[in-house]
């Protein structure tokens, strides 16, 4: 006989898993930016909220239809990755790492804006991808949403690490991790990979900001909070690891939740919100380098 | 005389307030082994720097068959089939043996960022072949059983032969090597004069060789050019090299004999 206290348990972990996975996947665009040009985009949010809002134009908007919408709304994050890459970041190439972060900070702020100036802040609803109608998993009731985002989601990041593995572009990119001049010197484009780590991570954010509208059944503002998520999940699972990425965010998301389930009752509120950012902070004073990152990350 | 496959002229490299390289010219044929020698800061890796795309030159001009590779990034001079490797061995360590010498191999794909994402058909055909030939190339460097490891795991004079087998990947014209006899002993050394000479055979190559150890240079070597404080200060055969007076004074003076003349 399962305890009510043990579904309620099992209910917080599976949604903390299915979010958490969201999480990884917009970490990995994050941490293949940071491998391949050791910029740290201080932007995550902004492109998880391009994403959502773009997902959001064509389908409900354009009322285009998903085969058609969901395909443009990933063009469309592709050409942001090429102007961020081309018109923003390349022309600093050369000057101060602190100038290229803040770069990517302020031009978060525009696609903000813009945004804002486009669609308002209201929330839009969003189209649900997926059923909500609950399902039950022995005593546990399991929203389809939550199961085929994380779905998903794990599909799209077994692609990308069979791409990374065994594709020469993948293995290009991991040798321009490894030690960029010698990869120039064997005729890889650093540019190239540059722009080609700037586009996987605008395309893996648009997902996941598809994902959580279609979760959340609704896109605004608040989604970017979702975004920031990040930055607990790469110092959790280390900035150059992969496996990491996934681990991390999976252990961020269900910590959030049971910080939300069991303390949020107790402190009237805010905790769930807070707790990635301890886990950040805590991190940070014990294990710099992350759980699974190597300890040598800062050579060079 | 045949034509340069290589030309260097009046190639000049400040850096700062010093000048590393002084007026230099030199021209390498196609097919031949061409050694480049002289004294620690004669400027010798400098010049590689240059024709690689690492430094660009404060003046002066490089060509490379029949383009001016000037101030050409290093990975433009690399498709134009001018491979290199380096004084310390620099592989990708954390990569396998055989993803090494793939990394070369990139260049030479005919597809596209989103066909190879989605793996379509002509992409896995084009894969297969660029794998074998690979393979042959660990195998011809008798690295082929090691190709699961990982770079770093390898002991040094593998870790040489794996630089060269990944620079041998790009199918280059030209092939730099700067200091491959460094850190080996003497029967190493030997094995090496003789790889390279099957390497130029198997691979039609011209080679630019920077060597401190002289018994290579003047062993495998067809014409040399000696540097002294970044200016040429003598070039020809081995044998005319050695013989030569600005030479022994300059590079070999103290300890007369040691060129092995």
């Amino acid at each position: 006989m399962v305890t009510d206290q043990a579904v309620f348990l099992l209910q917080l972990v599976i949604t903390g898993v299915a979010v958490g996975a969201v999480y990884s996947l917009m970490a990995l665009g994050f941490v293949l930016i940071y491998k391949a040009s050791t910029v740290v985009n201080f932007g995550p949010s902004e492109l998880v909220l391009f994403g959502a809002y773009v997902a959001w134009a064509t389908i409900l908007n354009m009322k285009l239809p998903l085969a058609i919408a969901l395909p443009l709304t990933l063009v469309v994050a592709i050409l942001l990755g090429l102007v961020i890459e081309r018109g923003v970041l390349r022309p600093l190439i050369g000057e101060p790492i602190i100038s290229v972060i803040m770069v990517t900070f302020g031009f978060a702020s525009v696609v903000r804006g813009v945004l804002n100036m486009a669609w308002g802040s209201d929330t839009r609803p969003f189209p649900a991808l997926f059923s909500s109608e609950p399902f039950h998993l022995g005593p546990v009731p399991v929203s389809p949403v939550h199961l085929w985002s994380f779905v998903t989601v794990m599909l799209l990041l077994a692609a990308f690490s069979l791409f990374f593995k065994f594709s020469l572009i993948g293995t290009a990119m991991r040798a321009t991790a490894d030690n960029q001049q010698v990869a120039q010197s064997l005729g890889v484009s650093v540019k190239g990979i540059f722009a080609l780590s700037w586009c996987i991570a605008t395309v893996v954010s648009a997902l996941g900001g598809i994902i959580l509208g279609s979760v959340r059944g609704g896109v605004d503002f608040s989604l970017a909070d979702y975004g920031l998520k990040v930055f607990p999940v790469v110092i959790l699972g280390g900035l150059d690891s992969v496996a990491g990425v996934i681990v991390g965010g999976v252990l961020i998301g269900v910590l959030e939740n049971l910080s939300g389930g069991y303390l949020d009752p107790v402190f009237g509120g805010g905790v769930k919100e807070v707790a990635p950012f301890v886990v950040l902070v805590l991190i940070l004073m014990l294990r710099p380098y992350g759980l699974f990152g190597r300890r040598d990350v800062e050579r060079v | 005389m045949a034509a340069a496959c290589l030309s260097v002229d009046d190639l000049c490299v400040n850096f700062g307030g010093l000048r590393a390289v002084d007026h230099v010219s030199f021209a390498i044929e196609s097919g031949r082994i061409h050694g480049l020698i002289g004294p620690n800061g004669a400027g010798k890796t400098t010049i590689f720097n240059c024709v690689t795309g690492f430094y660009r030159p404060t003046s002066g001009r490089v060509r490379f068959l029949e383009h001016d590779i000037t101030g050409f990034r290093p990975d433009q001079v690399a498709k134009l089939g001018i491979a290199r490797t380096f004084q310390n061995v620099q592989l990708f360590a954390s990569l396998s043996v055989l993803d090494n010498v793939l990394v070369a191999k990139h260049g030479h794909m005919r597809t596209g960022v989103l066909a190879e994402g989605l793996g379509l058909p002509f992409v896995r055909k084009q894969e297969h072949a660029v794998r074998d030939t690979a393979f042959g190339l660990l195998d011809f460097l008798g690295l082929a059983d090691l190709h699961r490891k990982p770079a770093a795991s390898l002991p040094l004079g593998h870790q040489k032969r794996l630089e060269l087998a990944r620079a041998l990947a790009l199918e280059p014209k030209l092939l730099l090597l700067d200091e491959p006899a460094s850190g080996l002993n003497t029967s190493e050394t030997q094995a090496l004069g003789e790889m390279l000479g099957r390497v130029r055979e198997r691979f039609a190559l011209t080679v630019l060789l920077v060597e401190h150890d002289m018994g290579l240079v003047m062993n495998v070597t067809d014409v040399i050019t000696v540097l002294n404080f970044g200016r040429k200060i003598a070039e020809g055969t081995p044998k005319d090299v050695q013989n030569d007076p600005e030479v022994i004074k300059a590079y070999l003076g103290e300890t007369a004999g040691a060129g092995r003349g």
